[in-house]
Formats: structure tokens, sequence, C-alpha cells
């Protein structure tokens, strides 16, 4: 059955790794709907999380292959029920000079917060579940969305199994 | 000890144990090629007619010896010649370093002259890639490259340095270890054990990765422990002998029909070392509909992709088998024997005795060759006749692009395997298509003297695709009738090499026995009947049900 799912990697932060792990995605046909990437607590080392779309065939081959890579210390595929994945939206919207009332209360639904008041709209932001955010977007659609950007989901492990933690994966000292 | 770059990629060569480097020079490696120079007692290098060749030979070089081929260009359309060879060694696991010069650091990404990105035009055909843009880095890369090339699933490693890292200096130590991946544990053969004490007509599917685990013995072994005939893919053959009795041969597409029926007979089918090639097993869901599938490779990702098996076993094919063997009673299974033998008995098809066939032209020519001759070929149907006619007895004597189907593979492959193998008799069987393609070489082949016997079967036309073309397509030949008016004989005298051409197995037949030179190639032009096919064939997408004998 095709559905979402996360995979966590623990990879080294040198140039052209994204590419070699975006190449591979592309090379076997497989749709990257969500990537973030960042260093992580040793800026030799970088941690990624990477959310598409596929079977079980998929998800099994995207995990082997990805571990396969010489720059990837670590892939691990994230399941819903042991992790936990965040997303972060920035959004910009129309207020047309009146007033932000119906903005406001949908924000506080949500649990966002309004960085900046302009003459004709307001950038908020907002984190929370993937899902979650979708939700809000498509609520803010009918008030007029000038633009948005959205991070990608952030995942962690919140069990004791597939712990991402770097210090196996450390260069020895030169 | 103080040395510029260029020096310490010799001396990392060197400590690799590469005795042979082929390549071609230019601009951007001629700091490189200086170091070369100066080394020239310590290392060999084999300049070739164009680096595709090189890349080719450095394959084929590897395949012979089973250690890591080496080849070098310069930068630009050097190393971009090198992409066919890369893709080649990439797609049949073969280790290989290509090195490239690039332009100076100060000028990459300037769309510089003979400027490429070469790391990223080759990074889907290579196990990693490398731009040394540091000196400092440069021994660590080399190590590392080495080591990714030779280990697990074994395939090609660029690196590109740069002409100012070649010319800058470092300390350079000669000791550097490479980052090993920690040893995976030994999989569990338990489950697998208990399958195969149960099967009644198991099966053994044997790839390349025989070969490179260097688990002959250990198949041959689990053969006759449990009386389970053995069938290769193109990239097993050479791994069992072809005398022996439960060798089907080749199967897949063109392979023997004996293989393919008893495939689809058995209940258990032990596959080591292969990926399950859309050549080799036609319809995947008919492939497996009748038996468990016990899957033995080093590359977990090969396990589950194009076949579920119903065990997989993750590790090293020799270690893995060695204990299977430990666990496994002789089982003597008479009946399913028997029932092998008997297919194998209807495949053995009969060309008439003094026809000038393929199948004779190939079986006078094993006559001709020893058991340890290398022998290459080219692609397209004399490649499929070599595979199902010619008698490999020895591991690595066969060197032919599987995966990547290279027309043009073979001239370089032979040059490779023919000095791998202490520049004996070594024999290449091409088609007038793929000698086409890269015959250039022929000039290396005589400037090195290598005893190359190069068997071309010459019918006119690119037979492959009009054998597609006659059954697929209606009988429209667009394009595959040459109306070339090449003088074979001719070109090889011109190239300094020599030649003759036979149209008829007594005329073949006196010039084996007339002999070749030792000291040059010679092209033996045989003038086939250009509506010649390979039989057997399963159509693309095919089973065991659409087996088209003639």
């Amino acid at each position: 059955m095709s559905e979402r799912f996360t995979v966590g990697l623990i990879v080294t932060n040198r140039h052209g790794v994204l590419n070699r792990i975006a190449g591979m995605y592309s090379k076997r046909g497989y749709n990257i709907d969500s990537l973030a990437v960042g260093e992580t607590e040793d800026p030799r080392i970088s941690r990624m999380t990477i959310v598409s779309t596929g079977d079980e065939y998929i998800r099994t081959q995207v995990v082997r292959q990805l571990n396969k890579l010489y720059d990837v210390k670590l892939a691990v595929l994230l399941d819903e029920d042991n992790s936990i994945a965040v997303e972060h939206l920035l959004i910009k919207i129309r207020t047309n000079g009146g007033g932000n009332g119906a903005i406001t209360e949908l924000l506080n639904d949500y649990g966002g917060k309004i960085l900046e008041f302009g003459d004709h709209f307001i950038v908020a932001d907002l984190t929370g579940k993937p899902e979650k955010i979708q939700e809000f977007i498509e609520k803010c659609v009918p008030l007029g969305i000038i633009e948005l950007c959205r991070s990608g989901a952030l995942a962690l492990s919140t069990g004791n199994t597939n712990i991402l933690s770097i210090k196996d994966y450390l260069p020895p000292e030169a | 000890m103080l040395m510029t770059g260029a020096q310490i990629l010799v001396e990392e060569l060197i400590r690799h144990g590469t005795k042979t480097i082929f390549g071609y020079p230019g601009g951007t490696v001629l700091d490189i090629y200086d170091e070369l120079y100066k080394n020239s007692h310590r290392i060999e290098h084999i300049i070739s007619a164009h680096e595709q060749g090189a890349a080719h030979a450095a394959d084929g070089y590897a395949r012979v010896t089973g250690k890591t081929g080496v080849v070098i260009a310069t930068s630009g359309p050097g190393s971009t010649n090198l992409v066919t060879g890369i893709a080649n060694a990439y797609l049949d696991s073969v280790p290989l370093v290509a090195i490239t010069g690039n332009v100076a650091v100060s000028l990459l990404g300037k769309d510089s002259f003979q400027e490429v990105d070469i790391v990223g035009i080759t990074q889907p055909i290579v196990k990693h890639n490398f731009v040394v843009r540091d000196i400092a880095e440069l021994e660590t890369v080399l190590t590392e490259a080495f080591y990714i090339a030779s280990s697990g699933r074994k395939g090609p490693v660029l690196v590109d340095i740069p002409k100012s890292v070649q010319r800058a200096t470092y300390e350079y130590t000669g000791k550097c270890s490479p980052q090993k991946d920690a040893q995976a544990p030994m999989p569990d053969i338990t489950d697998a054990v208990e399958a195969i004490k149960k099967c009644e007509r198991p099966y053994i599917y044997c790839g390349g990765g025989v070969l490179t685990a260097r688990a002959e013995e250990e198949v041959l072994a689990l053969s006759k422990r449990l009386s389970a005939p053995i069938a290769l893919s193109m990239m097993g053959l050479s791994s069992i002998p072809a005398s022996y009795e439960l060798n089907l041969g080749m199967c897949g597409m063109h392979g023997k029909a004996a293989a393919t029926i008893a495939q689809s007979k058995a209940d258990l089918m032990i596959a080591v070392g292969v990926r399950f090639s859309d050549r080799a097993t036609g319809n995947v869901s008919e492939y497996t509909k009748n038996c468990t599938v016990v899957h033995i490779d080093i590359d977990e990702a090969e396990l589950s992709k194009n076949v579920r098996p119903f065990i997989e076993l993750c590790g090293d094919a020799k270690l893995i088998l060695k204990e299977m063997l430990g666990s496994l009673p002789e089982k003597r299974n008479d009946e399913w024997i028997k029932t092998v033998l008997k297919y194998k008995e209807k495949d053995e098809f009969e060309t008439g005795a003094e026809q000038f066939r393929p199948k004779n032209i190939i079986g006078c020519v094993r006559d001709f060759s020893e058991d340890d001759t290398v022998v290459a070929t080219d692609v397209g149907q004399h490649q499929m006749w070599v595979m199902q006619h010619y008698a490999f007895e020895k591991p690595r004597t066969l060197l032919t692009s599987g995966g990547l189907g290279t027309m043009g593979y073979g001239m370089g492959a032979a040059i490779g395997g023919c000095i791998a193998c202490g520049r004996r008799r070594t024999v290449l069987f091409t088609g007038d298509g793929s000698f086409g393609m890269n015959l250039n070489e022929l000039a290396t082949a005589v400037s090195q003297r290598l005893p190359l016997l190069i068997v071309l079967f010459n019918n006119g036309v690119l037979g492959m695709v009009r054998q597609w073309q006659h059954l697929f397509y209606g009988e429209r030949y667009s394009n595959t009738t040459l109306q070339r008016k090449t003088d074979f004989v001719a070109l090889a005298k011109a190239f300094g090499a020599d030649g003759c051409s036979v149209s008829g197995l007594s005329e073949l037949r006196a010039a084996l026995e007339r002999g070749f030179p030792d000291d040059g190639p010679f092209v033996l032009e045989c003038r086939i009947d250009m509506d010649e096919m390979v039989f057997p064939m399963i159509p693309p997408g095919g089973s065991v049900r659409d087996i088209k004998l003639g």
C-alpha cells in the first residue's frame, strides 16, 4: 500500500552529499515530498529527514539503497508510532487593510504567532505535524495567501530504537 | 616525506599493488604523466587510442586478475570519454579506480578550457567519487577510493584531481588505512538450511558474485551434495566448468532451454551472487511461481529488488555457502538428475557438421584454445553465440559486457585481459558492428605487440537488432543493413597487424592450424550469413512457455 514514509539519515557534511542522496531518489524514480537538512552538534556530520511516498517495496529499497551511499552513515525508517515529525511554516496572509480577527482566531486555534504586521498583510509562523500545517494552509486559502514557505518535516525517534546518534559515525581525529 | 600531489598519486597506486595502468595523457594530467615517466620501472602505463578503450582495458584487467583496475584521463573530453567504460564497470560490479585531471582549483566552476563537472556527470554510475580540492586530503581519498572499489559489492570509483593539487606539495605518510565498514554479522542460515533439506527439486543459479567471492568450489560442492543442477547468468559464466555434468549453461533470454525448463520445474532455487536482471528472468511473476527462492548476495539492496525471495541471506557468498555445506547432509536425487539431464540432452541441437555457422566456428576456435585462454566478446549476436557454445572451463576467462551491453567493449577488454594474463594468446569474438565502434584500439594492440586473435563475425548487418526487427517489427530492417565496403584484412594490415578472411570451415581450420603471430593482433574475418539468428530466445517479458527454439 502506498503511503507517506519518513527516513532519518546521518550523513557526512560535505559538498555534493545532497546531490548524491537526491540523485538516488531520482535515478530510481522515487519522489521526494520534503527534505530537511542541517548540521548536528558536530559540524562534520549532518542530519537529514526525507519524506516520500511509496509501498513497502519502495520503503525497503529506499533505505537499502541509501545505506549503500558512501556519505550516508546510517539511514533508518522512522515509523509513525515511534517517532515525532514536526514542520515549520512561514506564511504571509492578506489583511486588505481591514481587521485581522479571522486570521488571529485561526492562529490561536493552531498555536501560531504573528511575526510582523504589514499594511495589507501579516507574517505568521506555525510549527506542528505536517498534516496540521497542511490543514492550516487550506484554511488560509480563502483569506488570501500572498506567499508561504514550509521547512519540510523534521523527525526524531521517540522510543529506544532507531536513534540516530552521531557518536558512532564521527571521523577519527586527525 | 614531502611530495607533490602527482608523486603521492603514483606512490599510492604502487602501494595498492597496481602494476599496470591504462590511460591517455593531456593538459591537466601532465604532472601525473611526468611522474609516470620517472617511475616507469615501477609501474607500467599502457596508452590507448581513445580513453574509452583505456577504461575497458582497465575493466578487462580487473576481471582477469580480480584486482582493482586503474585508468587515467585528462579533464573535459578525456574524462567524458571514460563515462561508458565507468558505467560498464558499474553495471558489472568491476573494481575500477578512474583518475581524472581537472583544471586548477582557482579555475573550477568557471567553464574553463577542458573543464567539465565529471564528478556530477558520473555520480549515478559510480560507487562513489571524489574531487580533491585540497592536497591534504589526497592520500586519504586515494586510500578510500581503493577500499571502496574493492570492498563489498565491487565497482568503480572516480577521483578528480585538479592540476593545482597535482603540483602542490604535502607530507606523504604511505600508511593511511581506510575507514572500514563494520563487518556485517554472518546471517542466520537455519531457515535456509531447513528449506533446502525439505525441497525435492533444488536448482542453483549463479551470477558474477560467485566469481568475485571466489565461491566456485563451494557452489560445485553444494550442487553435488544436493543433486542440484546449476544454471549461470551471463556474468556467472566461467565460474563452473562447462564439462560438469549438472552445469546447464546460461539461463535467460538466450540461455539454454534446459536451464530455463529446469528452473520452471524446480521447487527451490538457491540464487548466489545474482541480481535477477530482466534479461535473466523474463516475466518475474511467472519466474518464481513454482519455487521458493533463497537469495545470497553481498548487496542488501539486491535482495527483494527484482525477485521477492523466501529467504534473504546478505553476506559473502563463499562464507555463507561454506556454513551451509557444514549443515547440509548428502541428498541423492536420481529422479531429478535424470529429468534434468534429459532436458540437457535435448539442448544439443545439431547444425550440419560442416556448415560454416556460428556454433561450428566457435567450436573450432575452442579446439584451438586452452582451458585458461582469456576470451573477450563484444555485444550482439556473436556474444550470445559465444555464451551458448564456447565451453568455459576456468573461472575469470570470460570478459563480456553484461549489464550495460556495451558494443565496443571487446577491443579494450581483450587488451586489458591479454596484459593481465601475461600477454599470452587472448581471443576476442566480435561482430562487424561492435568492432566498428572501437577498432582504433588495434593500434594499441599493435604497439603493445599483443597476441590477440580477433574472430570477427561479419554478416554485414547489425544482427541482434535485425533479429528483433525480423521477429517483432515486420521485417522492416531500419538502418541495420550496413552496406559498408570495409576490407577488414586490409584494415588490419593498415594498422600494422595481419589478418585473413574465411568463409568455410576447412579454410577456418587451415588458418587455425597455420597459427598466428605471437607479437601482434590477427584479424580472422568469418563471413557468415546475415539471416543467422540466436536461438533459443524467450521474447522480452516472456516465460518458459514462450521459448522459441528456431
